[in-house]
């Protein structure tokens, strides 16, 4: 494991992705707009990398999405979230990267608007690709049109509930290691 | 140089030089071999098609996941129904005299579904009774009973003269025989039922080819009573046996009742002592007191206001 990952931050990560998973698989599609759900898994994804840069919230972005590849409602190709959460995991790292040394964090934490630009362009990334694997592999057969659509639409939804989500994983990582930074 | 290389925040770049890794850079072997893990993942379903061997991981997932999903919505129910609170005078109203209206309908087209469904099978019944006797048949329904005070068992069927009907032709039901038209209105026509007390029937037996004579006794049948015919054959020895089937003999051009429809079975046979005579009491197919659709035979090729049920079962 990395250095940044001890069994006990394993074992933390995994207990919020899991919880992640239920609350965007059960949860979240009951305030759905135009049946567009906020992705929950992406949004602890991005909170690790903006906490501990791009190789762990690659992990937990494959893990994350290999959930949502396999949970119940998915009737997907299996692989598309898990590799739309890796790049998600891995773009969030690369801000965070960029941005630490410019942006003076205040307490140790990522400003606000970096939490927020760091969602929108996660959650482009991600539902782009996963709706271009779609597009390539034809797994569901729609117009571009209604991806443009959709992955607008998941953008806004994504950036109303990470303002809420991203900054308290990011607490409670805190809270777990306090010492710890960035990676 | 050695610990230097092995220091994981650090690596040689293309000149030789050591320079430390950008934070938050993720090692290039790890994000390769989870990169080709997806796409592996993704090949793997994709060729596997239906039996994939993803399937079994996502039937595991979907195992391990059917309790939360079941306890989250136990969870969740209460809250979403918060929402069903929220709705303004109106709209409640609008509801209830839609749904009002929608009962009310539906409500109507439960009392007939039973109704339906007999008179479908009726007119079935109907159609196979214009085949088994070989004569057209002009489909009309009871819509009026003679009340029991006249003493005469009549009906009012739905069909007259424009139907084609005059009075003697034989009336039949699915069943068996009903009666014979006595009297007809343009629209309408009244039937005497065999059980009247006044009707006399050509009657045979089927198994002894004996005829006979079938006299109503004014029972309709209902009541307890069942209605039930006399027959007297003219052949004084022979005595016809309990379960044989009579129909009827038939007259001269069919009129007033044509021959060979079923009239009903030898419940019991009685011997006069006195006149030596043997009197058998017939037992009706059809059920006088829920008569509903009827088939006045007409000859084939009618004129007539409806449909005509031919002997092939056609409707012309």
């Amino acid at each position: 494991m990395t250095p940044s990952l001890t069994s006990t931050r394993a074992a933390a990560a995994a207990t919020v992705l899991c919880l992640a998973v239920v609350l965007q698989v059960s949860v979240l599609p009951h305030l759905a707009y135009r049946g567009v759900a906020a992705d929950a898994v992406l949004l602890v994804v991005v909170a690790a990398g903006l906490r501990h840069g791009s190789e762990p919230a690659m992990v937990l972005g494959f893990a994350g999405g290999l959930l949502l590849d396999l949970v119940p409602p998915a009737d997907h190709v299996a692989g598309r979230w898990a590799l739309a959460l890796l790049a998600a995991g891995y773009v969030s790292g690369r801000v965070s990267g960029r941005f630490t040394d410019r942006v003076p964090h205040r307490d140790g934490r990522p400003r606000r608007t970096v939490v927020l630009a760091t969602v929108a362009a996660c959650s482009f990334v991600a539902t782009s690709l996963f709706a271009l694997t779609g597009l390539a592999l034809r797994d569901p057969l729609v117009g571009v049109p209604t991806l443009l659509e959709t992955v607008l639409v998941a953008l806004v939804s994504d950036l109303v509930l990470g303002a809420l989500l991203v900054p308290l994983v990011i607490a409670l990582d805190e809270r777990l290691e306090p010492d710890r930074v960035l990676a | 140089m050695t610990d230097l290389l092995n220091r994981p925040r650090e690596r040689l770049n293309r000149r030789g030089s050591l320079e430390p890794r950008e934070p938050g850079t993720p090692r290039r072997s790890r994000a390769l071999s989870l990169v080709l893990a997806c796409l592996v993942l993704m090949t793997l379903d994709l060729v596997g098609g239906e039996s994939s061997p993803v399937d079994a991981g996502r039937r595991v997932v979907g195992e391990a996941y059917a309790p939360v999903a079941a306890g989250v919505d136990a969870v969740l129910d209460p809250l979403l129904g918060i929402s069903r609170w929220l709705h303004t005078q109106d709209s409640l109203t609008e509801d209830v005299a839609r749904l009002e209206a929608e009962n009310d309908r539906l409500r109507g087209d439960l009392g007939t579904v039973d109704y339906d469904r007999n008179r479908l099978q009726e007119y079935d019944g109907l159609t196979a009774a214009a085949e088994q006797i070989g004569y057209a048949l002009v489909p009309a329904r009871v819509i009026g009973i003679g009340a029991s005070q006249t003493f005469s068992r009549t009906v009012t069927i739905d069909a007259g003269t424009r139907a084609g009907l005059r009075p003697d032709l034989t009336v039949v039901s699915a069943a068996g025989l009903v009666g014979r038209v006595i009297r007809v209105t343009s629209t309408t026509a009244t039937v005497l039922l065999v059980i009247d007390a006044d009707s006399t029937v050509g009657g045979r037996v089927g198994s002894s080819m004996k005829i006979g004579f079938l006299h109503g006794r004014g029972d309709l049948g209902d009541f307890g009573r069942e209605g039930r015919l006399d027959l007297e054959l003219v052949d004084q020895t022979s005595v016809p046996a309990r379960g044989d089937a009579v129909v009827t003999w038939g007259s001269e051009d069919g009129a007033p009742y044509v021959a060979g429809v079923p009239v009903g079975t030898v419940r019991s046979v009685y011997s006069s002592v006195r006149d030596s005579t043997q009197r058998a009491v017939i037992a009706p197919y059809v059920d006088f007191g829920a008569l509903d659709l009827v088939g006045v035979v007409v000859p084939s090729g009618t004129d007539s206001d409806r449909a005509v049920v031919e002997p092939d079962g056609a409707l012309r």
